[in-house]
């Protein structure tokens, strides 16, 4: 199991460098730069600010600049905001994407679970229908069009009852995540739901449930111990990526619930070429994603004993 | 379940708890007539908080609420004195007293040194200031920003703290509305040394001597400004607070949260302008000031340095249809000239006294430049590239003018689509034909919008080079008579049409909405807008 790890840590390190090194030089081949603004500077004052941030320095150069300040941790100072750290950037406004998205996958994960077991238990019969429609309207919608309507509703259900139910954006309390939660979990949501059925419906043909069913188990014991543990573990699988993805992929959500996290910085610093911001971003959450995967290879071992034995 | 059971259960104190987070503590509305607060929304985090820096919008708009510069601009668009009690004009010398109770947020007095050590520190190279070239009407102000002289040769002197004297480096018409610029504001010296790298990065980082102070900054997330009891003219600002509560771009979300009445003001955009019809509210219109044109690249070799081309481009253009059928949001006006219906001129506004010359669309007479230059350019015109903005308007509008080039005189427009900063290297760097521009004033002078072409301008993107321009330009930068001013634009306007420099497309307008108990809310075309500073609230 250490060895197993171990050698997972390893790829994922050598992952990290890749992300690093290929975003760094492909931001770079983009035309134009951080520094060109509506105004036009003065060579004098571009050359001070290419100095400030280290421009003035060779490509080659300034790579290993940044790759020695990022094994210390520092990603430098944003180009959009000139007094703010990246790294304070990352910390004040990744815990708010974090536990949204923690706040979505509980959604998520719930609910595609439960949906998936039932449409299996009710398969092609009426609930059945109705969810898988229900769940291809999710798989299929973007996730921008679930925040529009999700807030409009708000509006609407404000208005119908007098007082405020929910806030229809902002962030601070827990009835601020709820809906900003909850349309940025129906995706995954939906798409957990199928994953669910599909394998529910593979266990309940194994023998063991068969086998389960002459022993004269109750309905209950075999739902619950047999049937939802096996056909969990092909959502367990995805969970790991998901997670990522909805942390890091919250941005529409963040910009209509007008939420302060960390994906809004990410994609504006694209559109801005801050190339501090970037960079820093794009690590951390290269980082995330593959400490997500090793997480749930790791979990995935505790669930099912056999990945233990053959790794 | 029992009756029993259920009682039980709702009685446990852990659920309530829950509850209680779930239902929010505090509604805060958008205007609380009681409290005297308002909420409104940003479309942005303010990126710089350091007004020796700041070059946005938006933060802008908050220092114009937490600062004040020597004058300021009142409701009606006049200058009024700010920190600057009285001033005194000799030839270049500007002497100004400041009032002894304007106050820092820690209750200092805001003396001429703060002035001083502002405007150095703006002009110094090592800051590198965006905005520097605005404090250059102040002698030395230049040399100094290229790092030709030290700082302490700024024509910016204290003779005591309250007494300001600026030697300009020019006669400079408009350098009291210069004043008032963000650049222009004063920073506590202290301060600065102090926070080092960090000053202004947070609410605790710099000091405010304006009507209110940033009390609480999350960033991403809220600004909360509180009424500065250290102010000078407290006692005729009348809000306690304005929390800026909400950080998003999107209109749509802003519209719901006007519609929940979470804000006070919010801007819209073709899409929720439908939206706030159909829900019946007042709609307000407003310029921005920005003007919008297609600019040409004037460079050797390029297509576009002919004028014949340009001139048939001119006539087969109508920038009413622009502004009805493709922009369609009400608010806007046709391009005419560079210059704005809402500048200046001798007596009234310069528009009225000095018509700008307008092409009537004539396709005929287009098509008979169009020969003319084919002819020039020895046959056939290849391909133009037109460099536009991602935005869907940008997208809109270039389609409409692809269109139009393709049905009038047979032009094949290639649209080159690139975000920002790839749009503005490619301008530089002059790989374009055309290119979808635009410039909003930085001060209510035409001077802002005057020496846009001429050749020493950094801004000028297509390189466009006239000395006869040039010599209108210098002409109105170096006389302080707004007669002679204005002539001389009038010749700049009447030779930017002849030369089909640029092709004006429309004068930005907004349109927004306003809450109904809200009144004194200001719009403006340079610096803080919307001003909220005086507003008041109705009963």
């Amino acid at each position: 199991m250490f060895r197993y790890i171990a050698k997972r840590l390893l790829a994922g390190v050598i992952t990290i460098w890749f992300i690093a090194t290929a975003t760094f030089f492909a931001m770079h081949a983009v035309p134009g730069d951080p520094l060109m603004n509506d105004r036009a500077v003065s060579d004098e004052v571009r050359r001070n600010l290419e100095a400030r941030y280290g421009l003035d320095k060779p490509l080659g150069e300034q790579y290993i600049i940044f790759i020695s300040n990022m094994l210390r941790g520092d990603f430098g100072i944003s180009f959009t905001q000139q007094n703010r750290r990246v790294n304070d950037i990352i910390r004040e406004h990744f815990p708010v994407s974090a536990i949204l998205g923690i706040l979505a996958i509980i959604i998520a994960a719930l609910g595609g679970i439960l949906w998936g077991a039932l449409t299996a238990l009710y398969r092609n019969r009426l609930p059945d229908i109705l969810i898988m429609l229900l769940v291809i309207l999710g798989i299929s919608v973007p996730g921008f069009v679930f925040a529009a309507t999700g807030q409009l509703a708000l509006v609407h259900v404000n208005a119908i009852f007098g007082v405020k139910v929910l806030p229809v954006a902002g962030w601070g309390t827990f009835s601020h995540m709820l809906m900003p939660a909850l349309v940025l979990g129906l995706g995954t949501m939906a798409l957990l739901t199928r994953l669910m059925r599909t394998s529910m419906i593979d266990v309940m043909g194994e023998d063991y449930i068969r086998t389960a069913h002459a022993k004269g188990l109750s309905k209950q014991r075999i739902f619950l111990r047999h049937q939802l543990r096996n056909a969990i573990l092909p959502v367990v699988t995805v969970l790991g990526p998901q997670i990522s993805a909805i942390t890091t992929g919250g941005f529409v959500v963040e910009y209509v619930f007008a939420i302060p996290g960390l994906g809004r910085y990410f994609v504006q610093a694209v559109q801005q070429l801050d190339y501090t911001v970037i960079m820093g971003t794009t690590v951390f959450y290269g980082a995330f994603l593959v400490l997500m995967v090793i997480l749930v290879d790791i979990l995935y071992g505790f669930i099912d004993p056999r990945v233990r034995v053959s790794a | 379940m029992s009756i029993r059971n259920v009682i039980s259960f709702l009685g446990q104190q852990r659920l309530w708890a829950f509850f209680c987070l779930i239902i929010p503590i505090v509604s805060q509305a958008a205007v609380n007539g009681e409290t005297r607060t308002i909420t409104i929304s940003l479309t942005e985090e303010p990126p710089q908080l350091n007004s020796m820096k700041a070059t946005d919008q938006v933060s802008i708009f908050v220092l114009g609420h937490l600062m004040e510069g020597l004058v300021r601009y009142d409701r009606r668009g006049r200058l009024v004195p700010g920190v600057a009690k009285s001033w005194d004009v000799q030839d270049l010398d500007y002497t100004f007293q400041l009032r002894d109770d304007a106050r820092w947020s820690d209750g200092k007095p805001v003396t001429a040194h703060d002035f001083v050590f502002s405007w150095r520190n703006a002009l110094d190279p090592g800051t590198a200031s965006e905005y520097a070239f605005i404090l250059y009407a102040v002698k030395n102000g230049e040399a100094i920003n290229k790092g030709e002289r030290p700082i302490t040769d700024l024509g910016i002197h204290a003779l005591d703290d309250h007494t300001l004297v600026v030697t300009l480096e020019r006669p400079t018409a408009y350098f009291l509305k210069l004043c008032a610029f963000a650049s222009y504001l004063p920073v506590q010296e202290d301060m600065v040394r102090a926070k080092g790298d960090r000053y202004a990065a947070d609410a605790g980082d710099f000091l405010m001597n304006g009507p209110f102070k940033l009390e609480d900054w999350v960033h991403g997330a809220s600004l909360r400004m509180i009424k500065n009891e250290h102010y000078w003219d407290r006692d005729n600002i009348f809000l306690n607070e304005i929390n800026a509560d909400y950080i998003t771009s999107d209109t749509r979300a802003r519209l719901n949260l006007f519609l929940d009445d979470k804000i006070a003001y919010t801007s819209l955009d073709g899409d929720t302008y439908k939206d706030a019809l159909a829900n019946q509210l007042r709609i307000r219109s407003f310029i921005t000031g920005s003007v919008f044109f297609l600019e040409y690249n004037h460079r050797d070799g390029r297509l576009t340095s002919n004028l014949n081309l340009r001139r048939a481009i001119q006539y087969a253009y109508d920038a009413d249809e622009m502004v009805n059928k493709v922009l369609a949001t009400p608010g806007n006006l046709p391009g005419i000239s560079v210059f704005p219906v809402w500048l200046d001129g001798v007596e009234g506004k310069f528009r009225d006294e000095y018509p700008a010359p307008k092409a009537e669309r004539n396709i005929v007479r287009a098509r008979e430049y169009l020969a003319r230059a084919k002819e020039e350019l020895g046959g056939d015109i290849p391909p133009l590239i037109l460099l536009v903005g991602d935005s869907p308007t940008a997208s809109k509008q270039a389609e409409y003018i692809q269109g139009e080039l393709l049905n009038n005189l047979g032009l094949d427009i290639r649209i080159d689509k690139q975000i920002f900063k790839q749009r503005l290297a490619k301008m530089t760097s002059g790989d374009f034909d055309i290119v979808g521009a635009g410039w909003g004033p930085d001060f209510d002078d035409i001077m802002t919008f005057g020496d846009l072409f001429a050749s020493w301008n950094l801004n000028n993107r297509g390189r466009y080079n006239n000395p006869d321009y040039d010599q209108h330009v210098r002409t109105a930068m170096n006389s302080v008579d707004t007669l002679t001013r204005m002539e001389a634009m009038a010749n700049a306007q009447q030779i930017l049409f002849d030369d089909a420099v640029v092709l004006p497309q429309y004068e930005q307008g907004v349109i927004y909405l306003l809450h109904p108990k809200l009144r004194g809310v200001v719009r403006r075309v340079t610096g803080v807008d919307p001003d909220f500073t005086r507003a008041r609230i109705l009963p």
